[in-house]
């Protein structure tokens, strides 16, 4: 449990952020120098703020109304920096035990074991940070958060700093975190994708202001007002069920009442459930289901509301069996085939245009 | 002629104790400086860096002048280290020492202030949220990745306390067996008449020294650092 609400002013700056989460992983999101950091800070204990309340985990952090402010030491808030931090002149396995020397807090307590398991450090207990891989590192890093036996972990931007592929190493570990600890995390990045797999929870903020707060689904999928000349991020997630992996062309389909979604490469996911974030940007909308076009992944559904902005047309579909998928199209676009709610469409999603971040296999 | 005489022996000793005692007392104090004016943001830092620099710039009779009335027998500090705690510096190796750690104190804390400055402060922030205290922070992150630097400013401590002649012949003047150290001792064989071998065979063990000195610092540094900063 999170519960925060505080403001600070820092120049021109002025930062007055409040939400709260019951998620296992809450997502932060907005663009940079919209306070995502301060957020981090001022819940780790870094930053003092001028006024304000934080609740984490049962434990009021810090009340300016009753003059309680706790120093970072004495908060049991994990953090997790971009670029790891591991200590140098320590083991990896001593960055990881290097909590447990100043706190014991049994009753939280996760076993070394547990840890070193779920995020595969095993073989790397012994090995001096130095000699590690930027991937390594960071789960090393995210290893020593959690066995301090935090209330709460803070995670600024973890992959971040990382390539595709170290960060498709990374992210099944962290949903593996979320799914067998009961630690809650909060997931601050700007990768929509990374936040659509994995919060259950999403606050969004620009300018240092709360623009949006609420489940994943409903933030990542409401238009946030763009600004001039700028694009915003909707995007929607679909959840299908593995059904196999084309060996020839090297594509897994996704079932899903309202069609089969077709996905570049193996999704390792036997049987199990998979959810695809899609971006409002790579749907394109059909009236009739068309049938010489290279678009695999054709979903049907009717439209629920189309909202409009400048150019711009925001047509949100409720797909056959129930999933919401959202397509950002012209307005004009809209106007030439007569769209409008009620109406079946087929939404055309292009395979070739999902990120492999935001394709993750839960726990149905 | 080459042979080094029991009086040479007698200030060669001297020189390291007053040396060894010089760098191992002002260690304490150097690192707390370092800290301060690689961390501090306080009104006054800027004059604080002038102060601990000032003994490289000014001339050393001016420092032993100083300690000489401050420290001296009748000098307020000198007078009341006497009466409570039994310390004198005057005219002793103690004096010697306090005149060597004094003059080697800027190049105790400049290469401290470095590392401690070249530290990601983020790295002590990581140690805060596991649960270190401020002094647990210092002790376990700052203090060893630190090392390289401790060791370069005590050598050069130990260096410039082996060669200090200016202040401490000002201060306590130039006693055999007392406060004659070896560039003290080279100083009285070049005032005699057939001093001139002597004169060089104390230069040539204050070479062999310092270049030693230099020798085991350069040997620790990179020993340390193989530890502690990243070869990625």
């Amino acid at each position: 449990m999170i519960d925060f609400d505080c403001s600070l002013r820092r120049g021109a700056f002025a930062f007055d952020v409040a939400f709260k989460s019951d998620a296992g992983i809450t997502g932060l999101i907005g663009p940079s120098g919209s306070g995502k950091s301060t957020v981090i800070q001022l819940i780790a204990g870094l930053v003092r703020p001028a006024r304000g309340r934080i609740e984490a985990g049962g434990k009021v952090l810090a009340d300016t109304d009753q003059g309680t402010w706790l120093p970072p030491h004495r908060r049991g808030v994990g953090l997790v920096f971009q670029d790891a931090q591991l200590f140098p002149h320590l083991t990896v396995r001593q960055n990881l035990k290097y909590g447990r020397w100043f706190t014991s807090q049994p009753n939280r307590a996760i076993a070394l074991d547990a840890i070193v398991d779920v995020l595969g450090i095993g073989h790397l207990l012994d090995r001096s940070p130095q000699t590690l891989s930027g991937g390594e590192r960071q789960r090393a890093a995210i290893g020593r958060a959690l066995y301090s036996s935090p209330r709460l972990v803070l995670m600024d931007e973890p992959l971040a700093s990382l390539d595709t592929a170290r960060k498709l190493e990374i992210l099944p570990f962290i949903e593996r975190l979320r799914d067998e600890f009961s630690i809650p995390i909060l997931y601050v990045s700007h990768s929509i994708e990374e936040v659509a797999r994995l919060a259950t929870a999403v606050v969004r903020i620009e300018k240092g202001k709360v623009i949006a707060a609420g489940s994943t689904r409903e933030v990542l999928s409401s238009p946030a007002l763009p600004q001039a000349g700028e694009r915003f991020d909707a995007v929607s997630t679909v959840a299908g069920t593995f059904s196999r992996y084309d060996e020839e062309f090297g594509v897994s389909i996704i079932a899903h009442p309202a069609g089969d979604i077709v996905l570049p490469g193996r999704i390792e996911s036997a049987g199990g459930a998979v959810r695809v974030a899609i971006r409002a940007t790579n749907v394109a909308l059909g009236v009739d289901r068309p049938e010489h076009v290279s678009i695999r992944s054709i979903l049907a559904g009717r439209i629920a509301r189309i909202e409009t902005n400048g150019p711009f047309a925001l047509v949100s579909i409720e797909l056959t069996g129930g999933d919401p998928i959202i397509a950002y199209v012209t307005r004009l676009a809209v106007h030439e085939l007569g769209l409008g709610p009620g109406d079946r469409v087929n939404a055309l999603v292009k395979s070739a245009a999902i990120d492999e971040l935001g394709v993750s296999r839960f726990l149905a | 002629m080459w042979t080094i005489q029991p009086d040479d022996w007698i200030a060669i000793r001297l020189s390291l104790k007053v040396a060894a005692t010089a760098t191992l007392f002002s260690l304490p104090f150097g690192i707390l400086v370092a800290l301060i004016l690689a961390r501090g943001r306080f009104f006054g830092r800027t004059l604080l860096d002038g102060l601990v620099h000032l003994p490289l710039v000014l001339p050393p009779v001016v420092i032993g002048y100083l300690l000489l009335i401050h420290f001296g027998r009748k000098g307020m500090i000198g007078s009341f280290l006497d009466d409570n705690f039994g310390l004198v510096f005057s005219f002793r190796w103690t004096g010697a020492a306090l005149a060597c750690a004094v003059m080697g104190f800027p190049l105790l804390v400049q290469p401290i202030r470095l590392t401690i400055a070249s530290i990601d402060e983020r790295l002590e922030q990581a140690a805060s949220t596991l649960g270190a205290s401020p002094i647990w922070v210092f002790l376990t992150i700052t203090l060893p990745l630190s090392l390289p630097g401790i060791i370069a400013g005590c050598v050069m401590c130990f260096a410039k306390a082996l060669g200090e002649f200016g202040a401490t012949i000002t201060f306590v003047s130039n006693i055999p067996g007392e406060t004659q150290t070896i560039p003290s001792a080279i100083h009285s064989y070049i005032q005699s008449p057939d001093g001139d071998a002597g004169a060089l065979r104390l230069s040539l063990v204050s070479v062999f020294l310092a270049l030693g000195a230099l020798l085991v610092s350069q040997f620790l540094v990179r020993r340390f650092t193989r530890n502690t900063v990243s070869s990625a």
